[in-house]
Parts: structure tokens; sequence; C-alpha cells
């Protein structure tokens, strides 16, 4: 036998006895049943949101970038705010599904399917802002080398900016592949499942032929771990790279090299904060509690604890340097940042950030869903004001002081913030609906974990009679 | 000799069927499992896949690959001076060079992959019942009585004739 090397020290993953065809039952009697009200009600607040964002977006692009509250003092401010809060949004997807299958975190598995899925609907959203802020959308392929007849006339290689769309677009394609692949094996086990029909037709299209076939399945292993090895580096190099944007500049405030870890901390920190939201919300509503069990949540809170501490050091630092370096540019930065006009954003930022996530350490309260949810309500707001905070903080008050100015957005910015939450949520619900929300074949996997008769329900020792097969079937007595 | 198909309804079964086959000399040609049984490779005697070189090969080309069209378009294509920065500012290309080396790496992998195993979008290929969802399979082309009497020994649920089966690409 093969798991005998297993400590009997270990909880089960999975809290209720299940058989494996219980496990399919459980998650995918969820995509046959029909959604409830309650679900009709989030899908059309989410699609009324979209709707919104939609409009706001085409009066911005048919009048200008006029339409939003930027100045020549702040080039930047709603736009990249949003669009650094969507991307950190996504890492926690492929930290859960890479970084933490390097580390044989068998946890992972019931919740790294919506986490990536909620990966790549948040770059979809991040992606809107840098589009829209081009003015001219429809010439958004400009970014890319492509040979033209300007010359040809390239793109310049030693921008950062340019380094993010490489970044960016690289991390959704990785992301979107290494997702379809996981699913795979999934859909076909829906497909078995369902009845002659369209449905079925959609699922063998997109099943590929999977046929449960060991040596695809020990292929499959081999390129699981391959793309989780390269998405590792990957994730870290996305908000690296999105923290350049920054960093290479010479504006005080942005000009540091802390930025890199200090991004990629807190975009860990803000994406495991909507995963909690997400999963609170989907593990009851969906009577999955046992596969996404409080040791799930329990485990995601103490990842926070440890970002949102890494963000309150980075903090810290900061300001440490904005003291020591002598500069006075950056001293006036920062010191402008805790008692300038935007004394308010930062103070938010600091209370959610540092102070809120430091009562996870109390074992009561990480434990406790509604406070779980509540601090991960306050983490996505207390992350969205540390991008306004650096941008536009920075910005306001620039080197000379007959430039200063100050930032409000205009209705149209907020309206396109929330139409990304309508795209956000919209296609989360449609997620849910339509594909396997938690890995069958990984959950499977780990059935047996910590319980020693196998994955059999304890006391069924007599295999369950099966159906015929097709042809004749010959048993040795 | 036929085609032998043994059931199983429990991996540690499955296992100890596989190895009890392989022990007996009997040709083991395939199994069908609904999740990647830990320990499979071994019971069945898979050898290691070579996606590992292809990943890498792909990857080592696609970096090269982007390293040198930067280096084209800004030193010799068309060189414009951006701040009085050399032309060619290796540092610079770094960021980019890293990510194509991604994306090559983790694109090809996944076509060689899917390549190799012969599975397309559109693919109809009918699964043995019941092994996309709880049930394990085992295939050897041997279907003699000492292969079925080894096989219920290890506790098969039922054994099954098959001439025609979907395999699970090439050997």
């Amino acid at each position: 036998m093969v798991n005998h090397h297993e400590s009997s020290l270990r909880e089960p993953l999975v809290t209720e006895p299940r058989t494996l065809a219980g496990i399919t039952d459980d998650i995918v009697g969820q995509m046959q049943k029909r959604p409830t009200w309650k679900w009709w009600a989030l899908f059309a607040v989410a699609l009324g949101l979209l709707g919104l964002g939609l409009s706001a977006v085409g009066f911005e692009v048919f009048t200008g970038i006029g339409t939003w509250g930027l100045n020549r003092t702040v080039g930047w401010a709603f736009d990249i705010t949003n669009f650094v809060f969507w991307v950190g949004i996504g890492h926690a997807g492929t930290l859960i599904s890479a970084i933490l299958f390097l580390f044989r975190q068998k946890w992972r598995t019931s919740i790294n399917r919506s986490a990536e899925a909620m990966t790549l609907f948040a770059v979809m959203c991040a992606a809107v802002f840098p589009l829209i802020h081009m003015g001219r959308p429809w010439l958004a392929f400009f970014v890319f080398p492509y040979p033209n007849d300007r010359g040809p006339l390239w793109v310049n290689f030693r921008s950062p900016l340019l380094w993010d769309v490489f970044a960016i677009s690289t991390y959704f394609t990785v992301s979107a592949v290494f997702w379809f692949v996981g699913l795979v094996p999934d859909l076909a086990t829906i497909r078995d499942r369902l009845p002659p029909g369209p449905k079925r037709r959609i699922f063998t299209a997109l099943a590929f032929g999977w046929t449960g076939s060991a040596r695809i399945w020990s292929r499959y292993e081999t390129l699981y771990m391959l793309l989780a090895g390269l998405a590792t580096p990957l994730v870290l190099s996305v908000h690296t790279i999105v923290s350049m944007d920054f960093a290479t500049s010479v504006i005080p405030g942005w000009h540091t090299t802390i930025f890199p870890p200090y991004f990629v901390a807190g975009a860990v920190f803000s994406g495991f904060a909507m995963v909690l939201t997400l999963l609170i919300v989907a593990r009851s509503s969906m009577g999955l509690s046992h596969l996404i069990t409080m040791r799930h949540l329990e485990n995601m809170a103490k990842i926070i604890i440890v970002t949102g501490s890494i963000v309150g050091l980075a903090y810290g630092t900061e300001f440490f340097i904005a003291w020591f370096s002598g500069n006075p540019y950056e001293r006036f930065t920062f010191i402008n940042r805790a008692t300038g006009p935007f004394a308010w954003a930062y103070w938010i930022m600091v209370s959610c950030n540092v102070i809120s996530p430091q009562l996870l350490w109390f074992k009561k309260l990480r434990t406790s869903i509604p406070v779980l949810f509540t601090l991960s309500l306050v983490i996505n707001v207390g992350m969205w004001f540390e991008r306004f905070v650096i941008i536009v903080t920075s910005l306001h008050r620039d080197f000379l002081p007959s430039s200063w100015a100050s930032y409000a957005p205009t209705k149209i910015e907020v309206f396109t913030l929330m139409g990304t939450f309508g795209l956000f949520f919209t296609l989360f619900l449609l997620f849910v609906r339509v594909l396997p929300v938690i890995s069958i074949g990984e959950v499977k996997a780990v059935l047996s974990f910590g319980r020693h008769k196998g994955p059999q329900v304890e006391g069924d020792h007599t295999p369950a009679p099966i159906a015929p097969l097709a042809g004749p079937t010959k048993e040795v007595a | 000799m036929g085609r032998l198909v043994a059931f199983f309804e429990d991996e540690q079964k499955f296992l100890h069927g596989a190895e009890a086959a392989r022990a007996a000399g009997l040709a083991i040609e395939d199994a069908f499992v609904p999740y990647a049984v830990h320990g499979m490779d071994e019971a069945l005697g898979l050898r290691r896949s070579r996606l590992t070189f292809v990943c890498f090969v792909a990857g080592l080309v696609g970096g090269s690959l982007a390293l040198g069209f930067q280096w084209w378009t800004s030193a010799v294509s068309w060189p414009l001076n951006i701040g009085g920065k050399p032309f060619a500012s290796y540092p610079a290309f770094v960021p980019v060079t890293f990510e194509v080396t991604i994306l090559s790496a983790a694109l090809i992998s996944v076509f060689a992959f899917f390549a190799r195993s012969r599975l397309f979008p559109g693919k109809t290929a009918v699964a043995l019942p019941r092994v996309t969802d709880d049930r394990f399979a085992l295939v050897l082309t041997d279907d003699s009585l000492r292969a079925r009497e080894i096989l219920n020994r290890a506790g098969a649920v039922a054994l099954e004739d098959a001439a025609d089966l979907v395999s699970g690409g090439a050997a």
C-alpha cells in the first residue's frame, strides 16, 4: 500500500465522510440546480452596475478624457488606482494555485479553482483602465511591437509602461491556460454525467476527449507542476513590474527600491481578502461548507496577518527612509501624506491595512465568519485607499508650489469603478453557475487525507454493486 | 490474446491490483482513473514524462528571441535616443525577456501536452463507465485465467473483455 507513511495526526481536509461519487454530486449537483432568487438578485445588481459602467466608459470614449477629474499636476489618479487595485486582487488566485501547490499545501485544492477564476476576472477589470486611459482604445494595438509602415517604428522597450503591457498580458494568458488545464478532467466528469443534448455537446467539445487514462494523467501531473513553477515567478514579477511604473520615475514617494516587495505583499494581502469575501458567501449559499471548511478560512486569515504585517512594515520603512535619506522633497511628501489635505485617505489606509488585520491573531475572531467577512471588506477598502494615497498624494504637491493642485473624481470616474465591480461580479456569478467551483479531481485525490480507511465511507466495506456493463461480463469464481 | 479490463472501487485496491499484475509479469496497457492517484506512476511502471525538456527548450528559445528582438529594434532597426540611455540597455530588457520566456515555456508546454496526449477540442472519446467519477479501471493485454485470478484476488469488482478501447495515447 502506498499511503502508509501518512501521519495519523493529520486532520481530514474534507470534514464530512463522502464517497468519491458523493464529491461529484456535491459539486456538480450545484450546477444542475436552478439558480435561487438570491443568485438572480445579485446577478441583477451586478448587471446593473456593469451597464452603468459601460455607459460611463461610452460617454468618456465619445467625449474624451476631460470627463475625468485629472489635471496637469495630477495626471494619474482614479484610473491607475483602480488598475493597480484590480491587478492586486488577482494575485491571490495564482498564489493559491501555483505557490501553495509547490509548497504541497493540500488544503488549496478546494479553493484554487474559484480563486483562479477570480484572478482572471480581476485582471480583465484591471485591463479596462489603461485601455480607456489611452483615450482612443481602438488604437490599443499600438502598444505591441508589430511590423508597421511608419519606419517600422518600434515600441520603447526601455519604458516600464511597456514592461507592464508584457507583464499583464502574459499573466492573463498563462493564468487562463493554467485554469483551463485544471478544468479539463472536471469537464470530462461533467460530460459523462450529462444526458445527451446541447449541454453535453458543449462539455464534450471542451473536455478535449479526456478519458482519464493514467498515462495522460501522469503527463498531466508533470504539466501542472511545470505551469505552477512558471506561474510562481510570474505572479511575483507582475506586481513588481506594476510597482516599477512608479519606482523608475523621479517623483518623491514613488522613487524607492522598496516598492516591488511592498506591492507584491499588498497584492497578496488584498487578493486573499477578496477570496475570503467571495468564498464566505459561496460556501454557505452553495452548501459546500464541508469542502471549504473553517480550516481554509483560518489559513487564509493567517496569510492575511503575514502580508498585512509586511505592508505595515513597508509603511513604516517608507517614513523612516523619508527622514533618514535627508531628501527634503521625500520628507515633505510623507509629512504631507499624513497631515496634508489627503490625510483622511492616509489614515483610512493605515487603520484598515495595519490595525484591522492584527485582530486576526485571536483565534476567536479568526474563526468567526461575521468578523472574517467584515475584515475582508475593510481590507479591500484599505488596499484601494493605499493605491489612491500612493498615486494622488505623491502627485498633487510636486516640486513647484505654483503647480500644486487637488484632485476629486468625477461621476464618470466613480461610475467606471462601479462598472468594473459589476463586470467582476457578473463574470463570477456566471462562473459559479456554469463551471465546477471546486476542482473535483483534486478534492478526490485528497479525500483519503487524514482518514485511514481510504476514500470509502466508514463502515461501508462491501463495494456497492455496479451497473452491468455493455457486453458480456465474465467473472472467475 | 484479447484485452481485459478490471474495475476497482477503491484506490488502494486499484494500486494493489496494478502492483500484483506487474509482479506477475502481466502486461499493463493503461489504466483509467478519476483523479491522479498518488503512487500510480510507480504501481503502473510509467516512465517520467519528457515534457520538462520541452518546457526548458521553449523557455530558452522564447527568452533568447525576446532579448534579440529588443536589441534589434532598439539598437539596429530604429535607434531612438530616449533620455540619453544607451540604445542596447540590457538591464531594461530584462522584464520583457523574462515575461516572454514564461509565456513561451507555458504555451508550448501546454500545446505539447495536448498534442502528445492526442487531446483536442471537440474530440469525441467515450470513457469507460464511471471512470471519470468514482471507478478505477486497469487494462491488461492479457485475458488469461491467471490474470483474472490475480485481479479478482486484488479486489476487482468486475472484469470485462474489451476489444476496442479508447487508449490513452501512445505508450
